[in-house]
């Protein structure tokens, strides 16, 4: 039988085109390959290749002729040993012609798919993470700084699967440049604490090809300022790959160090990009403010089978809080904690200003005003549920963050709670933030840029009307 | 033509030494090829199912079944299947988005390649990667990713990984002369190198880069196996066109890697007969230029003379032709009559579960 060579889609969106040239004529043979005609599109000229071989028996649409709809019978090629009487019926057209419509309209692409944000509600059930486990009574509590929280559950989890190890700049022999991997060269070895040269971009590659391959590995910036050197492979190599290889393969890996404003080192190394990773699917992105919280955190993030951006602060590092002295202390991610309750209005936060919170806390109830605050901890996936629980008890949000205040964890905290909880809403939800500026070096003009607990204060003041 | 074998390969301690075979052989020309007769046909096979299955899949591009960016391997078969022979099992490959060709090669279902370029719940990714990014973790191909030399540190990492577990795999990275002109390259060649990873650097110099030709986009074009010289990466030039020499270039470098000598570059010199993707009219080069490539070098030409040459018949290599038509028609009709992935797919594999 005759083959029927089609006219074809030179581009991802042509639908007709003008066939501009034959470059063969009939009876001339053709192998697969060469090139037969010259087609135009809005765009450019193309050249049109023979697939199949044989000989040309009959070109159905003479040159120049325009609008040719795709996937138009063009043309007939005859196989070996066939005659021209096989092209019995067929007709010339210097015009399109009519497509049959079962065979010129390629499988539907567009479906009727869900083009919400979120997916069905079965699906979203699934997400939420277990709750915490209680601390057993009499568990004795040790005082621990947030920066040996860290390094402690490095260590556990090294200890517990081979398969674990870390990279970075100074993480191995200069004990980490903000000692947060102090010892774990002496006990690991250099072939698990692994000093790289100043390399972000590469060095989060070659730690995302070896997740690829089954390592957990653990990725530390010196600061996330270095890993915009860096976000190709975080959000495209990494997070994507799970969802693009049909969840065959993924990576389980933390990317993590410090994140946000330190202290007078002025607009490049003070960015807080929490919002930035929390809006990436395939991502997990935890944020905490204790150390209790670092270490079980940090534990769970390392035994995730995804890939997860861990952003510490600096100035928390040194900070001391009590972790329970507890085998194998984890924390479930994507659970908020209520760090005091309250039911006049609901502060709500994570990393480094949770102590803003806190304190504005104390300063709140001293007017009588009852605040209830929450660790967000997790900011993808966020535990809304566990905020908008509080808000339906306080009816008032003020949101309370360091990082620029424009398309913020707070603004979509104020949003997600809005849309849920409206009817239980006294006052508009209030985002306290950083400035909407980089941030300045001079030492007055950082403390402008920063919130302050006296911001804190005033707005939870405002949404109660008092 | 001066052959890339024609010395041993350089002592591991005796940094940045490079070799070139400058010219690029014309049919008929010697090969420095070590492949047997069977081995030669086997190949043979490998490079023409990757050249009928390009063209039908451009076919079907036409055809409005294949949707977005489609990149076309014809033309470069002979890299892809010279290396594969050099491999060992559970060695890796990883590429850029030009990948059809290194998913065949390392025994990946046509069917299940074709279903995902048609966007099918049949595909490798069930529909969600398409042509650019597919996997198979059970042929040791880490992708297909889209993003120009992203390839060049991950091809590292799963070299790192090797060398973590002392397994004794290497890592075959791909990548095109265009990608070699990106920095994480270079961060990569360093790493690799001090960290003595094993992994081979392919550089499918198919001479553009989309519409660049690779004199006007890279300094020293003329030698990009030289460009880990100052790593202290050997490499050499290879004539990308024939299979056999492909392939000992190949045993040389993985020798080199998997002796624990560390990384190694090959520059394949080959060529695309397509234009970068489905809707590259390829102004940027003449007719001419492209037919004196298919007529003198094809790779798949040259093999089958020399098969002709050594004893094999006419009628062996047309059994071998309908058997690869037989198996791209099926992938073809697989391809379109697979159903597209359930609605629901949409949620799915987004991340992963503790348990799973």
């Amino acid at each position: 039988m005759p083959t029927q060579v089609l006219m074809p889609a030179l581009s991802p969106t042509m639908e007709e085109g003008t066939l501009a040239k034959w470059l063969v004529k009939e009876g001339d043979a053709i192998t697969a390959g060469d090139v037969i005609a010259e087609i135009e599109t809005d765009k450019a000229t193309m050249e049109v290749e023979a697939v199949d071989e044989g000989t040309l028996g009959r070109i159905l649409i003479l040159e120049g002729t325009e609008g040719v709809k795709v996937n138009t019978p063009i043309a007939m090629i005859l196989e070996d040993g066939e005659d021209a009487s096989a092209l019995d019926g067929t007709t010339v057209t210097g015009a399109p012609a009519p497509p049959d419509v079962a065979e010129s309209t390629p499988p539907a692409t567009q479906t009727d798919a869900d083009q919400s944000a979120s997916p069905p509600a079965a699906v979203a059930a699934v997400s939420r993470a277990a709750p915490e486990l209680e601390i057993p009574a009499n568990t004795e509590m040790i005082a621990t700084t947030v920066r040996e929280a860290l390094r402690d559950a490095m260590a556990e989890e090294m200890r517990r699967d081979g398969d674990v190890f870390i990279m970075g700049e100074e993480v191995a022999e200069y004990q980490g440049a903000y000692k947060v991997t102090q010892g774990l060269l002496q006990e690991f070895g250099p072939e698990r604490v692994i000093d790289t040269p100043i390399t972000e971009h590469g060095f989060a590659g070659i730690g995302t090809g070896a997740a690829f391959a089954g390592l957990k590995p653990i990725v530390e910036f010196m600061t996330f300022n270095f890993a915009m050197q860096a976000i190709d492979h975080i959000i495209n190599s990494a997070a994507k790959t799970l969802y693009m290889s049909g969840g065959q393969m993924g990576c389980s890996m933390v990317f993590r160090g410090p994140n946000g404003a330190a202290a007078r080192v002025a607009a490049q190394h003070s960015q807080d990009y929490s919002s930035w990773y929390a809006q990436v699917p395939g991502l997990k992105v935890i944020a905490p403010y204790s150390a209790a919280d670092a270490k079980g955190l940090l534990k769970s993030a390392i035994r995730d089978p995804n890939p997860i951006i861990f952003l510490e602060n600096e100035i928390l590092y040194g900070q001391s809080f009590d972790v329970p002295a507890l085998d194998d202390w984890l924390i479930p991610i994507g659970r908020a904690k209520i760090l005091r309750s309250g039911d006049g209005v609901t502060l709500v936060s994570y990393s480094r200003s949770v102590a803003y919170a806190l304190e504005a806390a104390d300063a709140l109830a001293e007017e009588g005003i009852s605040a209830e605050v929450i660790d967000l901890r997790t900011l993808r996936p966020l535990d809304l549920e566990t905020v908008v629980q509080s808000v339906m008890k306080t009816n008032r949000l003020v949101t309370v963050e360091e990082a620029w205040p424009v398309c913020s964890i707070g603004t979509e905290v104020c949003q997600q709670v809005t849309s849920r909880a409206f009817d239980y809403l006294d006052a508009p939800p209030t985002k306290v933030a950083g400035a909407n500026v980089p941030m300045p070096y001079a030492a007055n003009l950082e403390k402008l840029a920063l919130p302050s607990v006296a911001q804190v204060v005033a707005a939870a003041k405002a949404v109660s009307y008092a | 033509m001066t052959s890339a074998n024609d010395e041993a390969v350089a002592p591991p301690n005796q940094a940045g030494s490079q070799r070139s075979a400058a010219a690029v052989a014309t049919n008929g020309a010697d090969s420095s090829s070590q492949l047997s007769h069977d081995e030669e046909l086997q190949a043979y096979r490998d490079m023409l199912l990757i050249r009928r299955f390009e063209e039908k899949a451009g076919q079907l591009y036409g055809m409005g079944y294949i949707g977005g960016f489609c990149h076309l391997y014809i033309g470069q078969e002979a890299v892809v299947v010279g290396m594969q022979m050099a491999l060992r099992q559970g060695d890796q490959l990883i590429t850029g988005y030009r990948d059809h060709g290194h998913m065949l090669a390392c025994g990946m279902d046509p069917k299940g390649v074709m279903a995902e370029l048609t966007g099918r719940q049949g595909g490798y990714s069930r529909g969600k990667g398409g042509s650019m990014h597919m996997f198979s973790v059970e042929k040791a191909f880490y992708g297909g990713h889209g993003i120009v030399a992203a390839q060049v540190p991950l091809g590292a990492g799963l070299a790192f990984a090797n060398r973590y577990r002392k397994n004794g795999q290497v890592s075959l990275t791909y990548f095109g002369e265009g990608a070699a002109n990106q920095g994480q390259v270079y961060e990569t060649f360093n790493m690799a190198s001090l960290w003595k990873l094993p992994v081979i650097f392919i550089i499918e110099n198919n001479r553009y880069a989309m519409g660049t030709a690779v004199a006007r986009a890279a300094a020293k074009s003329e030698e990009l196996y030289a460009r880990g010289a100052a790593f202290g990466i050997p490499g050499e030039q290879v004539d990308g066109m024939d299979v056999g020499t492909v392939n000992a270039a190949g045993e040389r470098a993985i020798a080199h890697a998997r002796a624990g000598n560390g990384p190694y570059i090959l520059e394949m010199m080959t060529y695309r007969y397509r234009g970068h993707s489905m809707s590259d009219p390829a102004k940027y080069r003449t007719r001419e230029e492209v037919q004196k490539v298919r007529e003198e070098q094809d790779p798949i030409e040259r093999l089958r003379t020399r098969l002709l040459a050594g004893g094999t018949s006419e009628d062996g290599l047309k059994a071998v032709d309908k058997e690869i038509r037989a198996i791209v028609n099926d992938a073809a009709e697989f391809s379109q009559t697979n159903p597209e992935p359930a609605e629901s797919e949409l949620w799915t594999d987004i991340t992963r579960d503790l348990s799973a």
